[in-house]
């Protein structure tokens, strides 16, 4: 089983999110990088899969030269190969993106079985890439998965939906976007960060393409204003959450 | 120039077509059995022998054979999975997420979410067709009140469109207060410490009859399930009354409360960015401060 996942390298945005001046990018100047938190997930189910099954796994991403580092992150994770296909910092469109990644995968030497996505990017949040991959591949694809199993060469998978369930069956070769909750990823080790730096990563370069979909901008939405009522500083307070809870209806 | 906005079962459809009435008439194509009377003029019902469950494929090859100049679809697991299809099938760019929409010529001008909302991205969309989701909460659903004609529609489906399909369900669990319409929610952070401080947390909640929610770290740390995640990549809630205890208020966690109608927290730091969207805050140690307040409600007879 060759099972390929695609990540994508986003900032750590932490409290509140600060535009370059020109507001058509954030200011990633203090900010530290990750991989998407459903991709994480992606490629801890990728190692579980191949741990199972046997087979080989590859991590393949789109973005700058530093998304070296979010390759890295997966390999020291466990992931067998990586391949990176270099921009110059700027965003890609969706449609761009998915060309890119599928021209990618169709010249790999061995054909993957499974390819694993994110189901929308931590920060355009598209939620297409991986349904556009598979069109541009002919293959299967189902979204949004939260677990995967493999039996007989079918796979699996389930969606939540309103607390219950819904279950998709698909043959292999197929795409499958994920979502956190999939699984909970492992933490890199020491001697898998040691061997992630030895191992070459594979470029290239893929030309961008135009979309009818143009950014022009990012606005940081206004705070809405509240009016914070401090109630005491210990367990005093209780009386006034009480009341609190009554003037709202909960209690009777 | 004519919109179709697709229409399922959840009722964030009925904000999607209260979204494309501002841009024209707009005709709903309804898969299954939600009922559109008074939000359009005119509805399709998709019927079809094999549409007995959902089938991503085949419902974008519904939209597909429809042929509309604009496309719009709730901003769900299935609106975003179906004109993704439909877009790959066209070859034609898919907005998700868009919160406003204006047009401008024969151009769309767009506001749409990033980071979960916490970042809006305004963009053009030129071309035809148009296809755009819209996002869960960004307009009330209401009907415009006129009389609504219906027809039914049978898209053209092979064998092709039916890979995927939904071949079985698990129903959820009765008696379980869900996170997503719970009237309170009880969210812990990093300052609960632990697996078993949220014990706290669920007996609060309890005596509310609300559901139990978690920060990201939380989930991470496995300290409560995934499924009780609010946040970007959890839950998004919409309660009356949001109580969030030993939490930070990170980016990731305020995207899924953002729709609380009020936050009480409890938190030592008072300078925690969650302080400043609150309506109050308790200043302290959530391991004093809670059990108080359950004491404070069981004295009362709650």
């Amino acid at each position: 089983m060759n099972v390929l996942v695609c990540v994508k390298r986003v900032p750590e945005t932490g409290a509140r999110i600060t535009l370059t001046p020109d507001a058509q990018a954030i200011d990633t100047s203090l900010l530290g990088f990750t991989i998407s938190p459903h991709e994480e997930c992606a490629v801890e189910e990728a190692l579980r899969i191949v741990k199972a099954h046997g087979g080989s796994t590859t991590v393949l991403t789109l973005g700058p030269a530093g998304a070296t580092e979010q390759l890295q992150n997966a390999m020291a994770m466990g992931v067998g190969a990586a391949v990176l296909l270099e921009t110059d910092g700027q965003d890609w469109n969706a449609e761009a993106t998915a060309d890119a990644l599928a021209a990618a995968i169709r010249t790999r030497p061995e054909p993957f079985d499974l390819l694993l996505f994110g189901n929308e990017a931590a920060d355009t949040g598209d939620y297409q890439v991986g349904v556009r991959v598979a069109h541009a591949l002919g293959l299967p694809c189902v979204t949004g998965m939260k677990g995967i199993a493999i039996e007989d060469g079918r796979l699996t998978a389930r969606r939540e939906v309103g607390g219950g369930w819904e279950i998709f069956e698909v043959p292999l070769p197929a795409v499958v976007t994920v979502k956190e909750g999939l699984n909970l990823p492992r933490y890199a080790s020491l001697p898998g960060r040691l061997r992630a730096k030895k191992t070459p990563i594979e470029r290239f370069e893929p030309k961008p393409r135009e979309s009818a979909l143009v950014t022009t901008g990012l606005v940081v939405p206004p705070e809405q204003e509240t009016h914070v009522e401090i109630i005491g500083g210990g367990p005093e307070a209780a009386s006034r959450v009480v009341e609190v809870l009554r003037e709202l209806g909960l209690v009777a | 120039m004519t919109i179709a906005c697709l229409v399922d079962d959840d009722p964030v459809s009925l904000e999607a077509l209260t979204f494309g009435a501002r841009l024209g008439d707009v005709e709903a194509v309804v898969f299954g059995a939600i009922e559109v009377d008074g939000y359009v003029a005119h509805a399709r019902r998709v019927v079809h022998e094999r549409l007995d469950e959902y089938a991503p494929e085949a419902w974008a090859q519904a939209i597909v054979e429809l042929a509309p100049d604009i496309v719009l679809a709730p901003g769900t697991d299935r609106g975003h999975e179906v004109l993704a299809h439909a877009a790959a099938r066209l070859g034609v760019p898919l907005a998700a997420n868009v919160v406003e929409a204006e047009a401008d010529g024969d151009a769309l001008r767009l506001t749409r979410q990033r980071w979960g909302g916490s970042l809006l991205e305004e963009a053009t969309l030129t071309g035809t067709p148009k296809l755009l989701t819209v996002a869960a909460h960004a307009v009330e659903a209401r009907p415009a009140g006129m009389a609504t004609t219906v027809e039914d529609f049978t898209p053209t489906l092979g064998d092709e469109h039916f890979v995927v399909r939904v071949t079985r369900r698990e129903e959820p669990t009765s008696g379980a207060v869900r996170l997503d319409t719970a009237r309170v929610v009880v969210g812990g952070g990093r300052g609960v410490g632990s697996t078993e401080g949220f014990e706290l947390l669920e007996e609060l909640a309890d005596l509310l009859g609300g559901a139990v929610g978690g920060s990201r770290v939380v989930t991470n740390l496995g300290w409560r399930p995934h499924s009780d995640q609010v946040g970007q990549t959890g839950a998004r809630i919409a309660p009356d009354l949001y109580i969030a205890c030993g939490i930070s208020g990170a980016i990731q966690h305020i995207v899924g409360c953002r729709a609380a109608k009020r936050i009480l927290v409890i938190n030592k730091d008072q300078s925690a960015p969650i302080v400043a969207r609150a309506d109050w805050a308790v200043i302290g140690d959530l391991h004093e401060i809670v059990p108080a307040i359950v004491a404070e409600l069981r004295k009362e007879g709650v």
